[in-house]
């Protein structure tokens, strides 16, 4: 956990002057960007002074609370719990909190919204934030009333002194809190007394969502902007060799061509060159674009092409890898063996393909800052890569967050905010970027296609006693190190390693991936192909054993235990948290496992062509089981009727987002297991848009999504990823229940089932 | 060349190209930002607005074939979100990322419209030209059913 302390300060604010808005005091928020709806139209008025407890949390004299969301909001809630948890422990009325989205600063602790961290990592930070507050103000009623603070309590937004009856509002504490000390400390609600944590609260941009008033990347408008399109190499590496813009500049509308800087080797966040077309809107710049000639240098990466590179991969994963993980002697467990099952999968590369794409707006002050407005999972990360293309300090870019039309990891990168940056400055007028679909298709950050080997070795009652897992991938290393030449770190401990099965030879390794297009995170990353094969991999070994999947599957799981893969030589980060927290318990695997054969009726007798499938994955420690019903019809088509989910997150904020996560998990993985394919042909991705990107859309959805949420009382787990990895097992071991065929790679429109 | 539109019942002269697809014209030049952009080739329904009541996509649809029609955005649907397709939107907390919302709804106020009573089949054929990539379809057909129930 990051502490609170290190950034904790008290601060008090005389009377300024501004009526009615309050002072923000942790940072500066302009009225240029109000990224999205305030939870409330206050009443009341301010006269300007307000107290800071910490940087999260600003109380003003008017008795509103500001609390302010240093994380992204990208479709998981997180605008909305947040507050819940703050408010709570600060014994806020939810009508009097003010949510404020704040910028890119270090100061805030860790902002970037992926690997499903905000509560899971925050959950204690965000609890302090609240509860130091109200311990501040406890004091500052206490100091006025001349009594111990131990006699007073804060409730609904007001200190009360239950034995004499008085109270005082927040708003009036804050002329009293001036000279009290941040406590270090601060005591915790009991979890009996939460109000918010645990609730289903409206979402707080509800009503700006559904009134087309919520502003995103693509929305933000400055005096004077002007609009940009960029053509990129087809090939990532690749550059410009010869321009001739004249009938580009011709274009009505068209201000200015511009190139770009050139990529930069290995990609990390930076942009991909190219040239820009200006315009005074966005028409007129893609009309200016596709005016442009130029002949492009493809550069070091045209040959990529996944016809053969799956051939490399594939063999990849077939010889000997280098291990990442032993327990006993697998090759000798095999030999042991009085039967073996080996199998391959394959699964391709994925765009991320948020509904909206890049986009940002940036503006170059006169003191040699930058404004920049996007849609970014990861302000402070945009922050050092706008500096770094303009060669300014980090400090001088303020990256404000807008609202995200989607992330899913895309937009952790913030190559977008900088060529937006760039070109604010090559023209010296705002500037606003947007990408087309084409450009977010062709030239992301795309998920790793992999090729894993699976064996299995059984002695005379069918029990697996050795196991081979070998998973070849290009890896998101590549994005930083030219040095890449597979999967390592965290990858490894993205359903890997953290193999749960009870299986006393286990050897896991990994083989060699050279990376040719840039390689980043999609919503829950390497879990997805390792869920796949693994999840795939058990219910084919269920079926050569003639035994139910389910029950297969508890065998498998073992005893109730707690599972620490370093025992096994494994190096296993966890997610970035302790296993005495967040342990690998295959009793809580095990339970979820149950519950959601439950919910589906596993077992019950299906009507003809239909089949059920089970698939049970713990990642960003939580642990989600999905049953899928499928069927097949007369041409071979696969439908997915309906899905059953469980899961275990630990506590939950806010239940109702926790479903929504689900079902909208549910739809994604869908997306990936039916149609996801990028490809590459002459080093450029062949897909572009929807039609050849296609996605899930409401005629496929199923007639429901059900969700149980297991009442654990442990830590909380990540939410926005975890619910991703078992679906494609399942709908796959589904079609086998339904027809017989094992398909083993993705996505299954390639087989025809689509 | 001006173009003289009319959205949410007010008159807009607008200098562009007769081109220009209306998405633009609406959020570059009209400045209303509502109406998203999501792929360009009218294959995603995030730019549906009504023209004279019937969904069209307006990043497919040249601003010039609009003169003389009525134009309606999710600006223009109700002043204050109290829309019962808004409304119910609201009350099952369709929204995750809430980008694609504009369009479902402008869609679904066209289907209510012309069917009261829209069975899951009639939905799914209606919608199924909107892509939500957070995947809120199971709450928005339950959506759709709450604001039939709430207008019949």
């Amino acid at each position: 956990m990051s502490s609170i302390d290190r950034i904790s300060r008290r601060e008090f604010l005389k009377r300024t002057g501004q009526a009615g808005g309050g002072i923000v005091l942790a940072l500066s928020v302009t009225t240029a960007c109000q990224p999205a709806a305030e939870t409330t139209t206050p009443m009341q008025t301010s006269d300007g002074s307000s107290i800071a407890a910490n940087v999260y949390v600003n109380i003003r004299d008017d008795g509103i609370v500001e609390i302010y969301c240093h994380r992204s909001e990208m479709g998981q809630g997180i605008r909305t719990c947040l507050p819940q948890v703050i408010a709570d422990e600060l014994e806020a009325d939810w009508d009097k909190v003010k949510l404020i989205q704040a910028l890119g600063d270090e100061k805030y602790g860790s902002q970037n919204t992926d690997g499903s961290t905000s509560i899971r990592r925050q959950f204690d930070m965000l609890r302090k934030a609240g509860a130091s507050a109200r311990e501040m103000l406890i004091t500052a009623a206490a100091g006025v009333w001349q009594v111990s603070v131990d006699e007073c309590v804060a409730r609904d937004h007001a200190i009360h002194h239950e034995s004499s009856g008085r109270s005082l509002g927040y708003g009036e504490l804050v002329a009293h809190a001036a000279d009290i000390e941040v406590p270090e400390d601060p005591v915790f609600k009991s979890p009996d007394d939460y109000k918010y944590i645990g609730k289903s609260m409206d979402n707080i941009d509800g009503l700006a969502m559904s009134t087309g008033q919520a502003n995103y990347g693509i929305d933000t408008t400055l005096p004077n902007m002007l609009y940009a399109s960029i053509e990129r190499c087809p090939v990532y590496g690749g550059s410009v060799k010869s321009l001739d813009s004249t009938a580009a500049r011709a274009v009505t509308g068209v201000i200015d061509v511009i190139s770009m800087p050139e990529p930069t080797s290995p990609p990390f966040f930076n942009p991909l060159g190219g040239v820009a077309v200006l315009a005074s809107n966005t028409w007129s710049a893609q009309q200016g674009r596709a005016a442009l000639e130029i002949e492009w240098d493809l550069g070091p990466n045209a040959q990529y092409d996944s016809e053969k590179y799956r051939e490399e991969l594939m063999a990849s994963c077939c010889k000997e890898g280098t291990s990442v993980l032993n327990r006993g002697d697998a090759e000798a467990g095999f030999v042991a063996a009085e039967s073996t099952h080996s199998a391959e999968y394959y699964a391709p590369h994925l765009a991320q393909a948020p509904m909206e794409p890049p986009a940002a707006t940036a503006q170059m002050n006169e003191d040699g800052s930058c404004d920049v407005w996007s849609c970014t999972q990861n302000p402070q990360s945009v922050q050092e890569t706008v500096a770094g293309v303009l060669g300014i300090e980090k400090e001088q870019v303020h990256a404000y967050v807008t609202l995200l039309g989607g992330g899913f990891g895309r937009k952790s990168k913030g190559d977008f905010a900088a060529e937006a940056a760039w070109l604010a400055r090559a023209t010296g007028r705002p500037v606003h970027v947007t990408w087309t679909r084409e450009d977010d298709i062709r030239h992301g950050y795309y998920h790793s296609v992999s090729a894993q080997h699976l064996k299995a070795g059984m002695d005379e009652n069918g029990t697996v006693t050795s196991w081979l897992h070998r998973s070849a991938f290009p890896s998101i290393g590549s994005t930083f190190s030219p040095d890449s030449t597979g999967p390592g770190g965290f990858e490894l401990g993205l359903g890997l390693v953290d193999n749960p099965y009870a299986i006393p030879n286990m050897r896991l390794e990994t083989g060699d991936a050279k990376a040719y297009i840039r390689i980043g995170w999609l919503r829950s990353v390497c879990n997805v192909y390792h869920a796949f094969a693994v999840g795939s991999f058990v219910d084919e070994l269920a079926h050569l054993a003639g035994e139910d999947p389910k029950d297969y599957l508890l065998a498998l799981l073992g005893p109730a235990r707690k599972i620490d893969p370093a025992v096994d030589g494994a190096q296993y980060g966890n997610y970035g948290q302790s296993l005495d927290t967040h342990p690998i318990d295959t009793g809580r695997i095990a339970a979820v496992l149950e519950k959601v054969a439950d919910m589906a009726g596993w077992g019950r007798e299906l009507a003809a062509g239909h089949g059920l499938g089970i698939a049970v994955h713990r990642s960003f420690l939580t642990t989600v089981g999905t049953v899928a019903e499928v069927s097949v019809d007369d041409s071979g088509k696969l439908r997915v009727h309906e899905l059953w989910t469980a899961i275990d997150a630990g506590r939950v904020i806010n239940p109702d987002r926790v479903t929504a996560q689900m079902e909208g998990a549910g739809i994604f993985g869908m997306s990936l297991t039916m149609y996801g394919e990028i490809t590459a042909k002459n080093g450029a991705v062949v897909q572009g848009n929807f039609d050849t990107y296609p996605v899930i859309r409401m005629n496929e959805a199923p007639t429901e999504i059900n969700v149980h949420i297991m009442d654990v009382d442990a830590p909380p787990g990540g939410v926005g990823e975890p619910g991703v990895p078992p679906v494609a097992p399942a709908i796959v071991n589904a079609y086998f229940a339904a027809s017989g065929n094992r398909v083993r790679e993705l996505p299954l429109r390639n087989a025809g089932l689509s | 060349m001006a173009i003289e539109i009319n959205i949410n019942g007010s008159a807009h002269s607008l200098d562009v190209d007769p081109q220009m697809p209306l998405l633009w014209a609406i959020r570059d030049l009209a400045g209303l930002t509502g109406t998203k952009f999501g792929c360009g080739k009218a294959l995603c329904g995030a730019c549906t607005v009504h023209i004279d009541g019937q969904p069209v996509r307006s990043c497919s649809y040249p601003v010039s074939a609009a003169v003389g029609k009525q134009i309606t955005t999710i600006e223009g649907l109700s002043e204050d979100g109290s829309h019962p397709v808004q409304e119910a939107w609201r009350q099952l907390n369709v929204p995750q990322c809430g980008y694609c919302q504009s369009g479902q709804i402008m869609t679904a106020v066209a289907l209510l419209e012309r069917n009261p009573n829209p069975t899951d089949a009639d939905i799914d054929t209606a919608m199924s030209g909107n892509i939500c990539r957070c995947g809120t379809y199971t709450r928005i057909r339950k959506a759709i059913h709450l604001a039939a129930e709430g207008q019949s």
